[in-house]
C-alpha cells in the first residue's frame, strides 16, 4: 500500500464516483479539456472513458512540455550539442524530438555528448564535475519546472559556477488556454486543469477563465479517483450554469501557490513571449531569463547558426495539440510514426496525445 | 512532464531531504519549502519537493467518497430482487 496514491485506485470508490457523475449529467453534449498531458495518461491507462456517459467529451490540451516544443529550439540545442566541448544536458524525452535535421539522439550517435538527467541539479553537478567542459541545460517545462531550473540558475549564481548555461523555453498556462478560447476552433464547457501546475501557481491563475469566458475550472490530482471527481465537480457546475474555478486537488494545491517557488522562479526568470507548437507565438506565454543571470543564459553565451525549421508537413501535431484533430486523424499515425520511429514531438513524449494514443489506444 | 510522486521523508540534512516511496529512496531539494518535518509527506518533481501533502484534508475527502460507497452498497442490498 503506497500512501496518497492506492487510496485514489480503490475500484468501490471509482465505482461510486462514476456512478455518481452518470446521475447528475444532462442530456447535451459537454466538452472538457484535460489541459495536462499527465491526466491524459491517466483517463486512458485507467479506461475512465468507459465510465463515463457517452456525452462527455474529453479533449487532450496543450500540456505537455516537450508536444509543444518548437522545432527551432530542437535545432538549437542540436547545433549546441555540435559545439566542441560541449554537454549538452535535458529531460530524457527530449533527445528524441525530431528536429529539421536529426534529433539530440542522432548527434549524441554521431559523437556529440547529450546526457539525460533527472533534475537540473543534476546538470549542474555534471557541471561542477567537468570544469574543463560548458554544460547547457535545456531548461523546458510549465510552471512546474520553472523553479526547479531557476534554482539550479541561482545555486550556480551563488557558488560562481561559470561553465553551466540554460537554453530556456519554459512556458506558463494561462495564456495558452485563452488563446485556445479565443480561437474558437473548439466548443469548451469546463477545464480540466494542471495539478501539478498549479501547485506552484494556486488556483487564482485560471479566475479570468471562469469570469470572461463563464467556462468552470476544476484543479485536479493525477489518480484516477481525483479525475472522476473534478470531472463530477465539472459536470455539476456545467449542469447548475455555474462558471467558478474549484480545487479538486486540495492535499496538494493550497491558495496562492507554492509562494516560495514563484519567489524564486520570478527572481530568474521574466515574463516573454513564446513560440508553441501548434498554437504560435502566444505573447506573455514563456519565460526568459533576467539580465541579472545573463552569464547563466545560453542565448547569450554562444552564437549557433541554425537553418530556418521544418518538419514533416503530414504531420498534425499542432491541431493535435490545439485539441481539434485526434492522433487517429492523422496519416502517419500508427504506421511510419510510432514510439520507437516518431515523426513529431507529440508521439515522443510518454505523455503526448499520439503517445499515449498508441499505447493505451484499445482502451478507448 | 508535469509528473510529481507522493514520498515521506525519513531525514533531513540542511536544504536535502532523504524520500521514500514504495521501499525506494530518493534525494529531494526542499529549497521550496522551508518547514518540513521527517514524516512529512511531500510531492517530489524534477528532484525538488514542490508541496507538503495536506494528511486531514486528504483523509476528509478519501472518508467522504467512503461514505456516498457504503450508501451505495446498502441501497442495493435494501432493494428488492
Amino acid at each position: 500500500m503506497i500512501k496518497f496514491i492506492d487510496e485514489y485506485r480503490d475500484p468501490q470508490l471509482i465505482a461510486r464516483a462514476a456512478a455518481q457523475i452518470r446521475e447528475i449529467t444532462p442530456e447535451r453534449n459537454i466538452n472538457l479539456m484535460e489541459v495536462c498531458g499527465g491526466h491524459t495518461i491517466t483517463i486512458f491507462k485507467y479506461g475512465l472513458k468507459k465510465l463515463l456517459p457517452d456525452n462527455i467529451n474529453l479533449i487532450s490540451g496543450p500540456g505537455c512540455p516537450v508536444c509543444v516544443t518548437d522545432t527551432e529550439f530542437i535545432d538549437r540545442a542540436i547545433a549546441l550539442a555540435k559545439m566542441p566541448n560541449v554537454i549538452v544536458t535535458t529531460f530524457g524525452d527530449m533527445v528524441r524530438v525530431p528536429g529539421s535535421r536529426g534529433s539530440l539522439q542522432s548527434t549524441k550517435a554521431e559523437g556529440a555528448d547529450v546526457r539525460t538527467c533527472y533534475s537540473p541539479m543534476e546538470a549542474l553537478e555534471i557541471a561542477t564535475g567537468n570544469p574543463e567542459k560548458e554544460v547547457v541545460f535545456l531548461g523546458i517545462g510549465f510552471e512546474t519546472t520553472a523553479p526547479t531550473t531557476a534554482a539550479a540558475i541561482q545555486t550556480a549564481k551563488a557558488r560562481s559556477i561559470g561553465n553551466f548555461s540554460v537554453l530556456a523555453t519554459h512556458k506558463t498556462m494561462p495564456m495558452a488556454m485563452k488563446t485556445l478560447l479565443d480561437a474558437g476552433e473548439i466548443t469548451l464547457h469546463g477545464f480540466i486543469c494542471p495539478g501539478h501546475v498549479t501547485t506552484i501557481t494556486g488556483p487564482e491563475i485560471y479566475q479570468f477563465i471562469a469570469n470572461e469566458y463563464k467556462i468552470p475550472c476544476v484543479v485536479a490530482g493525477f489518480e484516477p479517483l481525483d479525475m472522476l471527481e473534478a470531472i463530477f465537480m465539472l459536470v455539476k457546475q456545467i449542469a447548475e450554469n455555474q462558471a467558478q474555478v474549484e480545487n479538486q486537488y486540495r492535499r496538494a494545491v493550497k491558495p496562492g501557490g507554492n509562494r516560495k517557488a514563484l519567489e524564486i522562479m520570478m527572481e530568474v526568470f521574466a515574463p516573454c513571449d513564446s513560440t508553441w507548437r501548434g498554437l504560435g507565438n502566444i505573447p506573455d506565454s514563456g519565460l526568459r531569463i533576467r539580465d541579472r543571470y545573463h552569464d547563466w543564459d545560453a542565448t547569450k553565451k554562444f552564437q549557433v547558426d541554425i537553418i530556418p525549421s521544418r518538419q514533416n508537413p503530414a504531420c498534425i501535431c499542432g491541431a493535435i495539440m490545439r485539441g481539434v484533430r485526434v492522433p487517429p486523424d492523422c496519416r502517419l499515425f500508427g504506421k511510419v510514426c510510432t514510439p520507437e520511429n516518431p515523426q513529431g514531438a507529440c508521439m515522443v513524449s510518454a505523455e503526448g496525445a499520439c503517445a499515449t494514443y498508441f499505447v493505451y489506444g484499445e482502451r478507448l | 512532464m508535469c509528473l510529481a510522486v507522493p514520498m515521506k521523508i525519513i531525514e533531513i540534512n540542511g536544504t536535502r531531504a532523504r524520500a521514500e516511496v514504495g521501499g525506494v529512496l530518493y534525494n529531494a531539494n526542499i529549497d521550496f519549502l522551508p518547514d518540513l518535518q521527517v514524516g512529512d509527506y511531500i510531492i517530489v518533481h524534477a528532484g525538488f519537493a514542490i508541496e507538503k501533502l495536506d494528511e486531514a484534508v486528504a483523509l476528509e475527502n478519501l472518508a467522504a467518497w467512503q461514505e456516498v460507497a457504503d450508501d451505495l452498497q446498502t441501497n442495493q442490498r435494501k432493494r428488492p430482487a
